[in-house]
């Protein structure tokens, strides 16, 4: 290493000197110390006692544990599919040459920005089985409302509902991804005749793969960690447990039930099932992605 | 054809958009009503003073005495009560202090990351040193790391240091550059020609000035839409306050917030409303003056990610 090199290694690592501080004890730190504490019996208030892979062993037979991911694959199946493609549309929608463009995006977008406490007290006063505005509304067309957060089956329907409400995030990237499509593509297609269902096809949808993955991938990580809503709408996991999400389990067995190595334990589960539904997601997206875009 | 799509998208977008804002329009109706009308069927929609007239004059009657009078000499006035902001406020006993402790917890964040975040990405875009690449790849790793994973770690640490109970653990990670924002500005920093540091260096400009006096100028946007999403995150932080704080005292807004609903939900539905508009309102302001930065840096995260 030259005298210049050793200077500029140096003076970039004193410019990133905060991030390394950061990555050490914010990142590196409570990561080791997460993978030796899910091997441990650990109560905070006591030292950490070494159990081996018993929290491991536990989560098998705990229901609860089952439960909680069953939930949590459940509302995922249908908030992401539905979120990826209720956003698509409704930026596929707002590309067109409509007037008042900017007021539209702006309120599909607002919703997502309202706070997530807000939010969740907004939802349960208009899911509320009695005076709710929703129950209002189907009675309108003559269906008697369930009582949505407190019927064991509608519990996740209600937040999966909810969750749409808030996609407004995932429709201003469709459409800033739609809007560097060249024009040209759509002109020579319909040049050769192809309707507009076939042009969406096969113009559109290839042209903006690569956003419709990255939603994908961001939405895989988002709802399988949903925890805020569902905290606050259905406190210790809703009635008979139906909307126990992996999350919320995980914040109960640490700072309720003090079991401090077990929700390590589940936290490096999570992330296992993060990685390897990510991983099936890219597997079989891979071939479908076009990167050939300008 | 063409005429009948076009009306077809505009149902459609217009359609969608209600049933977008209607939660919103819900809220701060509902925020504005006294209670018995928050409960009525069919629901008001607006909220409203009934009078009777009598000799030419208007008197207000209750809710509950509406039988006693003639249908037709009933009058109703759309009335909102802005006094269940007031009383929401008073109901939460704390809202002042919930309220200093999340603008301290913004102001804070939004200058310890906007700050560290833009030292770092200096470093990682504009200055040439050995096994950058390498260590910049560490930092894009750290992002997978989800938070439940580092949740129990972090919370022992900061018990250790004594700061549960204090605004401490939900600040101070913020001065030291989260890899998301580093990332962001790394590429902002990468597109300024290195020919203008070149310039500066020959002139005898410490890297720290080039830093501050030639880069930060021109990266004003993006710092905009770093600092801009942390404002939101900390205002919008729900986990961090549950976890780490424990005095009503100390609570931010969203905590406050949620306190408040399980004390006295199910019942009071006005204050709660109202006390949640009070806690968005700041949001949907600071976008409509803010939009353009907003919609721009949304679309950076999602194009350049």
């Amino acid at each position: 290493m030259t005298r210049g090199e050793r200077r500029q290694l140096w003076l970039g690592l004193a410019f990133i000197s905060p991030w390394i501080i950061g990555f050490l004890a914010f990142t590196l730190y409570p990561v080791l110390a997460s993978i030796y504490y899910s091997f441990c019996d650990y109560d905070v208030l006591s030292k950490p006692v070494w159990v081996g892979t018993l929290n491991f062993h536990d989560m098998l037979t705990d229901s609860a544990f089952w439960q909680s991911l069953w939930n949590t694959l459940y509302y995922a199946a249908f908030s992401l599919p539905l979120g990826l493609v209720i956003s698509l549309v409704v930026a596929v929608l707002l590309n067109q040459p409509v007037r008042g463009r900017a007021a539209f995006r702006a309120i599909f977008f607002l919703p997502s920005l309202i706070p997530i406490v807000a939010g969740s007290m907004i939802w349960l006063w208009i899911l509320n089985g009695n005076f709710g505005l929703l129950n209002h509304a189907l009675e309108l067309i003559g269906i008697k409302g369930p009582q949505w957060l407190a019927d064991e089956k509608w519990t996740k329907p209600s937040l999966i509902l909810m969750s749409l409400w808030g996609c407004g995030n995932t429709i201003v990237i469709y459409l800033a991804a739609l809007q560097d499509v060249p024009r040209s593509l759509y002109e020579a297609a319909e040049i050769d005749g192809a309707t507009a269902w076939a042009r969406l096809w096969h113009v559109t949808v290839p042209m903006i793969s690569p956003v419709i993955y990255f939603n994908l991938i961001m939405s895989i990580i988002g709802s399988l960690q949903v925890f805020a809503n569902a905290y606050i709408m259905l406190g210790g996991g809703g009635p008979n447990r139906s909307a126990l999400f992996y999350a919320v389990y995980l914040y109960q067995n640490a700072f309720e039930y003090r079991q401090m190595g077990y929700a390590c334990a589940m936290a490096w589960v999570l992330f296992l099932i993060i990685l390897f539904l990510t991983w099936v997601a890219t597997r079989t997206t891979r071939k479908l992605i076009f990167y050939g875009g300008e | 054809m063409r005429v009948l799509s076009r009306i077809l998208i505009y149902l459609l977008l217009l359609l969608g958009s209600v049933m977008f804002l209607i939660p919103l329009v819900w809220m701060i109706s509902t925020g504005l009503k006294p209670i018995e009308q928050t409960m009525s069927m069919p629901p008001t929609w607006l909220p409203y003073r009934l009078y009777v007239k009598a000799d030419g004059k208007l008197t207000e009657i209750q809710q509950a005495d509406l039988g006693k009078y003639p249908a037709n000499e009933i009058v109703k006035k759309f009335a909102p009560r802005w006094g269940n902001f007031a009383a929401a406020i008073r109901a939460m006993k704390f809202f002042p202090l919930y309220l200093k402790n999340t603008l301290v917890l913004c102001l804070l964040t939004v200058i310890g990351t906007v700050f560290s975040s833009a030292l770092a990405a200096y470093g990682f875009a504009r200055i040439e040193w050995l096994g950058r690449n390498k260590v910049f790849l560490v930092a894009l790793a750290t992002m997978m790391v989800p938070f439940p994973v580092v949740m129990v770690p972090l919370y022992c640490m900061f018990r250790a240091l004594g700061w549960i109970g204090t605004l401490k653990p939900l600040w101070v990670g913020s001065f030291f550059a989260g890899a998301f924002n580093v990332f962001l500005l790394r590429q902002f920093f990468m597109s300024i020609p290195k020919d203008l540091s070149e310039a500066a260096r020959i002139d005898g400009c410490s890297e720290f000035r080039i830093f501050w006096q030639i880069i930060l100028p021109l990266c004003r946007p993006a710092l905009m839409v770093v600092g801009l999403f942390q404002f939101m995150a900390t205002w919008n932080d729900f986990l961090g306050p549950l976890i780490y704080l424990t005095d009503q005292k100390d609570f931010t807004l969203a905590l406050g917030l949620q306190f408040f609903q399980s004390q006295h939900g199910g019942t009071e539905w006005h204050y709660l409303m109202a006390a949640s508009t009070l806690v968005a309102l700041p949001i949907i302001v600071l976008f409509f003056f803010t939009q353009k930065t907003f919609i721009e840096g949304i679309s950076m995260t999602g194009l350049k990610g």
